[in-house]
């Protein structure tokens, strides 16, 4: 099947108003025959939920865990990009659009990008109106930060709780929605199938994960907000349930899998402290702003402080290496974050890492405190030679902007950031591949939408900070209720699926064959074994540098541990229970053909591009080398093994913008 | 307003007003029990005042019971259904890390206060009301003298009653050091003034009992000789 | 360090429960609880048992599933942490600890100590909201300035994650701080003022039919709330509820 990107004609601009209008509607009045199921239900599954439902259709959706507000876009701190230009600093939505393709590293849809800015606005005003507490001047308007990587201030923000005030927006949308009847919700449902009839989407198969009982579910167009799956790492900056098996079993059903090898890498995460870490946990990029990154210059200071026999304050300032200074004096610590993450592996892949595991680096802001701490005292007329008082001047300036992220760091590390310098080490944090959609966010599979993080089509190689809450947002709340009414206004005489038919018989009786599988398998070791040994395999060979060797290695290693894992899982208890292993070994198991095909994607992905970083394409200085006869989507089809997925090739086309290098030195 | 009174909220608002009405009751009883210690003599006058102008008698008398039957009715009330909230408790809990003993144990103390206002009737207000509706002696005299004075220093001959009373009144102390402020809490009362208030909520919670204690103890040491 | 760990086991919501001990050994002091209990599970596993169920997920404390109650407090001996932000650190060698789930009759045991808290839910679902239709043709964001105190309050309020560790440290079980947030945070903003009445009386209305208990300012939960959400919300929701019924 040939893919079809289905992006309308004409200007850029005009693409998305041109496209509204012409496309189908639904009938108020038909609308109340049509049901739509919506899976996740984060920023994009919760806003899509609310307004579908607002729109008239019934609207089943389902969720992980507890509750729709656990969603894991909750955990998104900075903030949500918008072009409102509200501090007329130039901003506009193709700057917005410019700076997001370029982000990413040319790798991403101009006409999905660009519609994303047009709608960017829409979305505050929506929050606002919802009731979200933005942050606000003393004037008593919208207040904006600036973020990484781009020139003007557009990021709007609740306290360093951004994903958590705009994710209980959506909630709070979707609960009147909920309350009217117009949304059914299913929360600890764990969907495992797609059905599809006639070659349309119609169905889920779902666990009930208290009762273990597997529901059928039918409807007219089946949505996946899903969100990305940095899990199959195991140790990522992701909720522990995030998973990739909704997306997974689509793209068993046939829908095409674009760019998994794109992932971003974070650079400030609290460093792993042992083998029995479940988690990682992001630091604002904001710390950058202050914060000097580095190591020792000699490597026995390295072991020294490695083995905690020299303090890293004891270390004087020449024999310190400030390698994103050094490297990159234009932009210094600030470079955007693939860069970062690649120097300090470097950095500790050469001995240099400063904690007891040599997989970190410090993030010092010494020199922070004395320049805030001077420049109070000057601003006060206090004496400016006075080093005790410059200190308590600094280190409360540093506390009113960083208070909380310092206060976080100390109850994990134990250790007091303001007097020692603070480690960090990259982590995985987003993944930009994801199923592909069309323009429509129609995946391959007609009446199976993908929208949010699950999908692929936004941010290219590499996104930019506070753009993944307006991607789910714009998704759920301002794209999908247009281009899903074009394909269910085919629907309206459907009537309502049944269920009762051999399509979700024979989805079903795989599911529970599945299920049957690991409970009766009896095997030696538990899930999170395989899930700590593929999440090796793939940070230490797919990770933040990759080679063929490595890469072919993965493929390799990935294919015998599923094999393994098969054989040798154990899971306890029954299927008829609350049994998280049961779940976990589900997840698992998706994450090991995954973590394969995401290998394969790398290794035919032979350029450098944002957060996909091959050893053998890069400048003579180190940096990201992209080739112009990669300017494609991946996009990969199931053909039973990941390793036999084959490739297709959407090429992208940049009329708008000019392809450049990206620079930061 | 309707169904105001069904809702958790209706009640304990409903709470709070009625021991906004019991503290200020406390208060006058208060001032004029200090007055059996500074002047015997005008202390009979206001007894008397009180215990015969009909409008204190017939009007806020019939009140004041309603509003103590209405407030341990409705703490009754309320203690039985937050208890029932949560049939399985813990197997271990540790209260005094979040809150204070006072708080957890109103019901308690309201018990114990209840036994003395039970006790207090007996003593005193049964009497009282014995002598004036059903003898129909209206005169508040004894042999030519106002009898109150009189009344009140024989009751406190006893030092178990007098021990009685000190207890009691320590309890009523532990109980509006959470209730003063809880009261105003209730009623939504939390603002610039909330910080002094709770002071002053403290102080009336000591003082008030304290006065009390020392008003039987005076009378029973002052008799003993 | 090694502990001694006396954690509630129940196979399901209608099953009785009951203290089970379980000694654990070489515990680091940088885990978190949850991964203690991590280890715990996994020496279950391999030994044929089955492992503590327990609710969690961010494990950065703000998604709000974790919901332990330990040592005889809500998310444990630390303050404004939830469980997962907990570390064995303030635990010494030796220590036995108590682990319970959340009670309350409003929270219903699933399985060890997963409770189910749908009750907040559907207290949301009867006005937890503002009646705005997501059709993008809104005002201008900055259309009605909102004073930054306002603004910030509302904030304070909104930063409950829905934990339920005031139900679950309230000696009545009251879920006043929860309901007194959300009401809070529309109660603050311009947006919010349109349905104050409904809503007040709603959610309280459905918050007495969960069966939570009353408020009787204890102030427990305003301590033991991991993000902080302050007694000023329950009085503001009073005052809420006093002005919606004058008006109706």
């Amino acid at each position: 099947m040939a893919l079809d990107s289905k992006i309308p004609e004409g200007p850029l601009k005009d693409k998305w108003t041109k496209h509204k209008n012409s496309i189908n509607l639904v009938n108020p009045a038909n609308k109340r025959h049509i049901d739509v199921i919506i899976v996740g239900t984060g920023l994009a599954g919760g806003s899509a939920a609310a307004t579908l439902a607002e729109l008239g259709y019934n609207v089943k959706a389902f969720c992980f865990q507890d509750s729709p507000r656990r969603a894991h876009s909750i955990a998104a701190q900075g903030g949500i990009n918008a072009a409102k230009n509200y501090q007329g600093d130039g901003d506009s939505t193709y700057r917005l659009f410019y700076d997001t393709i370029k982000g990413g590293d040319y790798r991403s849809r101009e006409a999905n990008v660009h519609r994303l800015a047009e709608v960017s606005t829409n979305i505050i005003d929506q929050c606002v109106a919802q009731g979200v507490p933005f942050a606000r001047d003393y004037g008593g308007l919208l207040d904006n930060r600036s973020f990484g990587g781009v020139l003007v201030s557009r990021t709007f923000y609740a306290k360093g709780q951004t994903g958590q005030q705009l994710l209980l927006g959506a909630y709070s949308a979707m609960n009147r929605q909920i309350g009217r009847g117009k949304i059914k919700m299913y929360s600890r449902h764990e969907m495992l199938d797609v059905v599809i009839v006639d070659g349309k989407a119609r169905g889920i198969i779902t666990r009930n994960l208290v009762t273990g009982e597997i529901e059928r579910h039918s409807g007219h167009a089946v949505v996946l907000g899903t969100g990305g799956y940095g899990n199959v790492f195991y140790l990522s900056t992701n909720a522990r349930g995030s998973n990739v098996t909704a997306a997974w079993k689509a793209h068993k059903r046939g829908a095409y899998f674009a760019n998994p090898c794109y992932t971003q890498i974070h650079p400030t995460c609290i460093p792993v402290s042992g083998d029995h870490q479940s988690k990682l946990t992001l630091m604002s990029e904001s710390l950058r702003n202050d914060g000097r990154i580095w190591v020792p210059k000699k490597l026995e200071d390295a072991k020294a402080i490695q083995n905690r026999e020299l303090k890293p304050t004891d270390l004087p300032e020449d024999q310190r290496d400030y390698f994103l200074e050094r490297r990159y004096p234009a932009f210094g610590n600030l470079v955007p974050r693939d860069v970062a993450s690649r120097a300090a592996k470097e950095r500790c892949d050469e001995g240099f890492g400063v904690n007891k595991t040599g997989e970190a680096v410090f993030l010092d802001f010494a020199s922070a405190i004395i320049r805030y701490g001077k420049e109070q005292a000057h601003v006060r007329g206090l004496n400016e030679e006075d080093d005790s008082l410059i200190q308590t001047l600094g280190k409360e300036v540093v506390k009113s902007k960083y208070g909380n992220l310092f206060q976080m760091y100390e109850k994990i590390v134990d250790e007091n950031p303001y007097e020692t310098p603070m480690m960090i080490y990259p982590a995985v944090h987003y993944t930009m591949g994801g199923v592909w959609v069309d323009y429509n966010l129609q995946t391959t599979i007609p009446g199976l939408y993908a929208i949010g993080e699950a999908n692929f089509s936004d941010h290219g190689a590499n996104r930019l900070g506070a753009s993944a809450l307006m991607q789910g947002l714009a998704d759920g709340y301002f794209v999908l209720p247009y281009t899903i009414g074009n394909y269910l206004s085919d629907d309206i005489r459907t009537g309502p699926i049944p269920t009762d038919t051999i399509e979700f018989e024979e989805a079903e009786a795989k599911v529970t064959s599945e299920i049957n599988h690991f409970i009766n398998n009896k095997g030696t070791k538990p899930v999170d074994y395989f899930h700590k040994r593929l999440g090796k395999i793939m940070w230490n060979k797919c990770g933040m540098a990759r080679n063929e060797k490595e890469l072919k290695e993965a493929i390799k290693e990935i294919s015998a541990l599923r094999e393994e894992f098969y054989k040798e899982v154990l899971v306890p208890g029954t299927s008829d229970e609350f049994n998280e292993e049961l779940a976990k070994a589900g997840r698992v198991a998706d994450f090991l053909e995954l973590g394969e095909l995401f290998a394969k994607d790398a290794l035919v992905r032979e350029e450098s591009a944002g957060g996909h970083f091959r050893e053998e394409y890069q400048t003579p200085d180190g940096e990201a080398q992209r080739r112009k006869e990669f300017q494609f989507v991946s996009a990969w089809e199931y053909k039973g093994e990941p390793k036999d997925a084959k490739l297709h090739k959407e090429a992208l086309v940049y009329e708008n913008i000019e392809v450049k290098e990206r620079s930061y030195k | 307003m309707s169904g105001f009174l069904k809702s958790s909220i209706g009640k304990k608002i409903a709470m709070a007003l009625s021991a906004f009405f019991l503290m200020v009751f406390l208060l006058q009883h208060f001032a004029i029990n200090i007055l059996s210690i500074i002047n015997p003599d005008t202390f009979n006058e206001v007894s008397h005042f009180m215990g015969t102008n009909p409008l204190v008698q017939f009007v806020l008398q019939p009140i004041l019971i309603f509003g103590v039957v209405f407030h341990f009715v409705m703490g009754f009330v309320l203690e039985y259904k937050n208890h029932t909230s949560r049939s399985l408790g813990y197997v271990k809990n540790n209260g005094n890390a979040n809150s204070t003993w006072m708080s957890r144990n109103m019901i308690y103390s309201g018990i114990a206060i209840l036994a003395f206002v039970v006790l207090h009737f007996i003593d005193f207000w049964f009497p009282e009301l014995n002598t004036k509706y059903l003898i129909g002696d209206m005169s508040g005299m004894h042999n030519g003298e106002f009898r109150y004075y009189h009344e009140l220093v024989e009751k406190f001959h006893n030092p178990l009653r007098v021990g009685a009373y000190v207890v009691a009144f320590i309890f009523l102390a532990l109980h509006l050091l959470h209730g003063f402020n809880s009261a105003f809490q209730s009623v939504g009362a939390n603002n610039k003034y909330t910080k002094s208030l709770k002071g002053f909520g403290k102080a009336y919670a000591i003082l008030i009992p304290l006065g009390f204690i020392i008003i039987a103890l005076f009378h029973f040491l002052n008799n003993t000789h | 360090m090694n502990l001694t760990l006396q954690i509630w086991r129940q196979k399901n919501a209608t099953t009785e429960g009951k203290i089970v001990e379980y000694p654990i050994q070489d515990i680091s002091p940088d885990m978190s609880f949850l991964e203690m209990l991590d280890v715990l599970n996994m020496q279950l596993i391999s030994n044929g048992d089955s492992p503590v169920a327990f609710d969690h997920d961010c494990r950065e404390g703000i998604c709000g599933s974790c919901s332990l109650y330990i040592n005889g407090e809500a998310h444990g001996p630390d303050r404004l942490v939830t469980t997962c932000q907990l570390h064995m650190r303030k635990f010494k060698d030796g220590d036995t600890i108590f682990i319970e789930p959340f009670r309350a009759n409003a929270f219903p045991v699933i399985k060890d100590l997963i409770v189910d808290r749908s009750a907040f839910d559907r207290i949301q679902h009867s006005g937890g909201f503002i009646s705005v239709n997501t059709s993008g043709n809104m005002q201008d964001g900055n259309s009605i300035p909102i004073p930054k105190k306002d603004a910030d309050e509302a904030m304070d309020a909104a930063t409950c994650i829905g934990c339920g560790a005031c139900v679950a440290t309230c000696k009545n079980s009251s879920a006043m701080l929860f309901v007194g947030a959300k009401v809070s945070q529309y109660a603050l903003l311009p947006q919010g003022q349109v349905e104050a009445t409904e809503r007040v009386q709603n959610m309280v209305a459905q918050m007495d039919l969960e069966g939570f208990g009353n408020c009787t300012n204890t102030g427990a939960c305003e301590v033991e709330c991991p993000k902080g959400i302050s007694l000023e919300n329950i009085a503001r929701m009073n005052r809420e509820l006093i002005k919606a019924s004058l008006k109706s």
